[in-house]
């Protein structure tokens, strides 16, 4: 990149620069006709001066005067309208009018045109410094901090979107100004001329050099608050760490260190602001001041008229305004400069990838090469401590091979180095004697795949993480309707003139064949197969049943999932099941959901029918007073205050049991029991009026088969019957969006796969009930095949921030399947099962050794414990960043050492 | 049945017989009732623990691992407590517990069990006063045991 931003701007935008300029000078003419005009208007329109000797006038005479040539000669093209002086008024005003409206247009014209050159600049600005954030060598991360990048590409450069625009064309246009005004100076006087131009010129000497204290802070105002945005971010990140450790009141002084001197920064700027402001001021005054002393002298000595004094000062008002704006574009682009440098600076680390090893691949992808050769590889961050020393090895890349070590044995850098992510300081990696560095990203991508100790997982879905190995480059442009293509052209035509790739992210990214598969169908087998692998599956199962699915889009699925219903619960006609399940009827009260499940009998799709809200809802204010059910839904809260206040009031209030099993907050407590002591064992009808819709929503969360406090008989049962019938009947039309009523022979689109099935709920207090139906679901979903269904419902779980919506394991074993799944032609495994269990760290390697069975397909394994390495054909053995041993297990056994010692030790 | 009549039962367990009426209720309303059916297990013998249990009604046989199979060791009934040791020490359970009959229980979890230990320290003396019994208990047939062995070759 260009270290001068005004070469950059050059470079980039040359064509439309110029229109620009074009269109500056043109309007030109138009702004000094809206100037003449009103002149002519005055004199001949108003007061009549060209009508003195005719009442009308020739208007619009075209005459080529060609007296340059031959004298004398006028060739007249057109000899005009007659007019008189109200027509000459009213055509002359409208003149003005247009050319008012023509500057007008000019003007917009100019500034659309500066703000999108502006913009557009802004845009490939931005998307260079991205660009570079993916040529970065890797150890750079190392040193940058991710907060500080996204500051730079966000803030730092916004400014200079603003200035691009009048980088060229603000000079031209002012200096021209300036100079028409001082010429005209010069004419009147040549020596005002001469002390005018003197003043300006110290004006311009000293005026920058005021302001240059003022561009240094800038400069550090701008570094302050990027490292302020970088220890924010650092904040977010370790604040379990501050948590654990107590220290937010040491980060505390950090910040307000930080903030103080970002605020003594500011300060000074402010201060030094507004003294180069005054001395401005002054020297722009300094000109008046002398025209006003030497003209004035002239004048009076005679040596000059009182007119032309008056008219140097006249052009001497135009002067200052352009003057003063070209040192204000002058500070701007010196500021913007810096800035600019500033940027890049962070942005040209040394050992950037070159940017063809990250074209869009053209054509099929080649194999990867059938062997990697290191020769005196040496891995050195600072040159003394060498994490890797002269190591020399050939990897076949079909081999299944081991490394083990111990801690600081370098393993784990020699992993890095074979999945390019660490590069050596000394030695070559020649990949069958090409070199490795020289390989294109897009064929390592596609044939090679690494896992570390830690997965980076998108905050995507499941399945967006898991495919995102296959994603190198568009395999099919996304099909649009005609409209929406224009709409794309126009895009991607953008896009190129602002130097960006005209790359579509709709377009169909996944390549199946990478995995394969040869469609969609295909691949989803594939994906099963592969979470299988690293036995994920249940997992994935697990979170399917636990999403929803909408059936306008799945309606496939969803009959399916009725079938399954269907099935379900033929099973649990079977004695030992019944006891487990309570079925959803709409003629029966289930004592396994709350008071308001009952009454709602359906699963709230708004929020006004959700949570606790639904106690509050007029309509089932209304419902409940229309069945007159108000009156025991209070009694049964009367009952309920009185059980907590028993149960509860021995209890602290911070004791979690409140928040767990009360109905009433520990805060809400003391006024319950106020109000029954005032009660003293009165019934409800002594409660006063304000008390009631409190108790009233009480038994809205009560379950009579957990809470177990015998406050629903089959009595009561029937009426709450009856409200849920009068509810579902008489829900007005605006409503009726807000709940998905159970019904056995519906899919309900708000309800988990899981409830879906079930269409029911557990009952409480039945021993393994969970576990015991879990299965059941569990077979039926087999039976009918629906297993890899519900495992693709699951795909589409979001796995937030960092994958942490899944466990540590899930997200490691979520990166290990998405290396697995593009079947490279050589997988390096980086320590990547250590946080395993034992037994599943084993299971996961020989699931990963088979699919290396082939003899086309190889493993490098680094292992976390060395007895993970027997079955691998070939074993390394490093110690201190060099390679102790190699061999076959068995050599190595027989020949003890370092080897034995290892294995002794795991 | 009722939370009423839980505390009833729960009345006659030895080690909460000396809790008020009130903190009972609390107790029951805390935890969950679970019932078993035949042949299901309450807990397996080396899984980890989080619940002690009282048994309400039913009968439950306490096994354990031995070399040759399952040893049935001893039974619980109605108002016998079991699970306390692994909650207690956070060791694995000790005996594996099988429901002879159908059986019902009262499952306190162990977060419930020490707030309410926290809270009515009169809990803790009463489970602490069981835990003695049994020990001694277990001591007087060690002590027998003992007597008999030594007693075996002079005889």
């Amino acid at each position: 990149m260009q270290r001068n931003l005004f070469t950059y701007i050059w470079r980039h935008s040359r064509p439309e620069q110029i229109v620009i300029l074009g269109l500056v000078v043109l309007a030109q003419v138009f702004y000094f006709m809206s100037l003449t005009v009103p002149k002519d208007i005055v004199n001949n329109g108003i007061q009549g001066n060209a009508f003195k000797n005719s009442t009308t006038i020739p208007f619009l005479v075209w005459e080529l005067d060609l007296s340059a040539f031959l004298p004398g000669t006028i060739v007249r093209l057109f000899d005009g309208f007659q007019v008189d002086q109200l027509g000459y008024l009213v055509t002359m005003s409208f003149v003005f009018l247009g050319a008012v409206i023509v500057n007008g247009q000019f003007k917009k014209t100019i500034n659309t045109q500066k703000g999108r050159m502006g913009e557009r600049m802004l845009r490939r600005l931005r998307y260079e410094l991205y660009d570079r954030i993916l040529r970065f060598p890797p150890a750079h991360f190392r040193k940058v901090k991710q907060a500080e990048l996204a500051t730079m590409i966000k803030d730092e450069v916004e400014p200079l979107g603003g200035f691009i625009g009048d980088a060229f064309v603000q000079p031209m246009f002012l200096g021209g100004q300036a100079l028409t005004a001082i010429f005209f100076i010069v004419l009147q006087n040549w020596l005002l001329g001469v002390i005018v131009v003197v003043l300006l010129g110290v004006q311009m000497m000293i005026i920058p050099r005021l302001r240059k204290p003022v561009l240094v802070l800038g400069r550090q105002r701008q570094l302050s608050a990027r490292q302020l945005a970088g220890r924010i971010a650092e904040t977010a990140d370790g604040v379990h760490e501050i948590h654990i450790h107590g220290a937010a009141n040491y980060e505390r002084a950090d910040i307000s260190e930080r903030l103080g001197k970002i605020f003594k920064i500011r300060f000074d700027l402010y201060q030094k602001k507004f003294v180069a402001k005054f001395w401005n001021n002054l020297l722009s005054q300094a000109t008046p001041f002398a025209i006003y002393l030497i003209g004035g002298y002239f004048a009076i000595t005679g040596q000059m008229d009182v007119g032309a004094v008056v008219g140097v000062l006249l052009a001497y008002k135009d002067l200052p305004s352009p003057i003063k704006e070209l040192i204000d574009w002058d500070q701007q682009r010196q500021d913007v400069q810096i800035k600019y440098e500033q940027v890049i600076d962070q942005f040209q680390p040394e050992g950037m990838m070159p940017p063809e090893l990250q074209a869009l691949p053209d054509g099929p992808l080649p194999p990867f090469g059938r062997e990697l050769a290191l020769a005196g590889v040496t891995v050195s961050e600072d040159g003394r401590v060498k994490q890797l020393d002269s190591v020399s090895l050939i990897v076949p890349t079909a081999a299944r091979l081991a490394v083990i070590g111990g801690s600081n044995s370098g393993k784990d850098v020699l992993g890095q180095v074979l999945a390019r992510l660490t590069l050596p300081s000394a030695g070559s990696v020649k990949v069958d004697g090409n070199d490795f560095f020289q390989v294109p990203e897009a064929v390592l991508g596609a044939r090679t795949s690494y896992v570390g100790q830690e997965t980076y997982l998108f905050p995507l879905s499941v399945r967006d993480n898991l495919l995102f190995g296959l994603k190198i480059r568009p395999v099919a442009p996304a099909s649009y309707d005609d409209a929406t293509k224009m709409v794309r052209e126009v895009f991607w035509k953008e896009s190129v003139r602002a130097g960006n790739p005209p790359f579509d992210p709709n377009a169909e990214w996944i390549d199946c064949e990478l995995a394969g598969a040869s469609g969609s169908t295909e691949l989803l087998a594939r994906i099963v197969d592969t979470l299988k692998l690293v036995e994920l599956d249940d997992d994935i199962y697990g979170l399917g049943l636990r999403s929803t699915v909408d059936v306008a889009l799945r309606p496939d699925l969803a009959e399916r999932i009725l079938k399954a219903r269907h099935e379900l619960h033929g099973r649990l006609q079977d004695l030992s099941y019944a006891s487990l399940v309570e079925t959803f009827d709409a003629d029966r009260y289930n004592r396994n959901l709350s008071v308001a499940e009952n009454l709602l009998f359906g699963t709230p799709l708004g929020k006004e029918f959700s949570g606790d809200s639904i106690a509050a809802d007029p309509y089932m204010q209304s419902v409940l007073k229309a069945t007159s059910l108000d009156l025991d839904l209070q009694r049964m809260g009367l009952a309920i205050a009185e059980t907590m206040v028993e149960l509860f009031s021995g209890l602290s209030p911070d004791n979690p049991l409140f928040e767990q099993y009360s109905f009433i907050s520990a805060d809400e407590l003391p006024n319950v029991r106020l109000l029954l002591q005032r009660l003293g064992g009165k019934g409800i009808e002594a409660v006063p009026d304000a008390d009631r819709p409190r108790l009233m929503t009480l038994p809205f969360r009560y379950i009579e088969a957990r809470h177990r406090l015998g406050l629903i008989d089959a009595a009561m049962e029937d009426r709450l019957l009856a409200a849920r019938r009068a509810f579902a009947g008489g829900l007005p039309e605006q409503l009726r969006g807000a709940v998905e009523f159970y019904d056995f022979q519906r899919f309900n689109s708000a309800a988990t796969l899981q409830d879906n099935i079930l269409f029911g709920r557990l009952v409480y207090g039945q021993a393994q009930a969970e576990q015991r139906i879990g299965t059941l679901i569990s077979t039926v979903l087999d039976e009918l095949g629906l297993r890899n269904s519900v495992i693709e419902a699951g795909l589409e779980y979001n796995v937030g921030v960092g994958g942490k919506r899944l466990t540590a394991v899930q997200r490691q074993k979520l990166g290990i399947a998405r290396a697995l799944i593009k079947r490279p032609q050589l997988l390096i495994v980086n320590e990547a099962v250590a946080s395993f269990d034992g037994r599943t760290q084993d299971r996961v390697r020989d699931n990963i050794l088979a699919t290396a069975k082939t003899g086309e397909r190889g493993v490098v394994w680094i292992a976390n414990r060395p007895s993970q390495a027997e079955p691998f054909d070939q074993v390394v053995v490093m110690q201190g960043g060099r390679i102790a041993a190699q061999g076959t297990p068995s050599d190595l056994a027989a020949r003890g050492g370092l080897y034995a010692e290892l294995m002794a030790s795991a | 049945m009722n939370l009423n009549e839980e505390v009833e039962l729960l009345k006659g367990v030895p080690i909460l017989s000396k809790i008020e009426p009130a903190k009972l209720k609390l107790l029951a309303f805390t935890s969950e009732r679970v019932n078993y059916g035949e042949g299901q297990e309450v807990c397996h013998q080396g899984d980890p623990g989080d619940a002690m249990y009282v048994i309400l009604n039913g009968v439950a046989d306490v096994l354990i691992d031995t070399p040759n199979g399952q040893l049935r060791v001893a039974e619980m009934k109605k108002n016998d407590f079991l699970g306390e040791i692994a909650i207690l020490c956070d060791v694995p359970r000790t005996a594996t517990i099988k429901a002879r009959e159908p059986l019902s229980t009262l499952k306190i979890s162990k977060d419930t069990f020490y707030r309410m230990v926290g809270e009515f320290p009169q809990m803790a003396i009463e489970i602490m006063r069981e835990l003695a019994h049994r020990v001694e208990d277990t001591n007087k047939k060690l002590r027998e045991a003992t007597v008999s062995k030594a007693a075996w070759p002079t005889r």
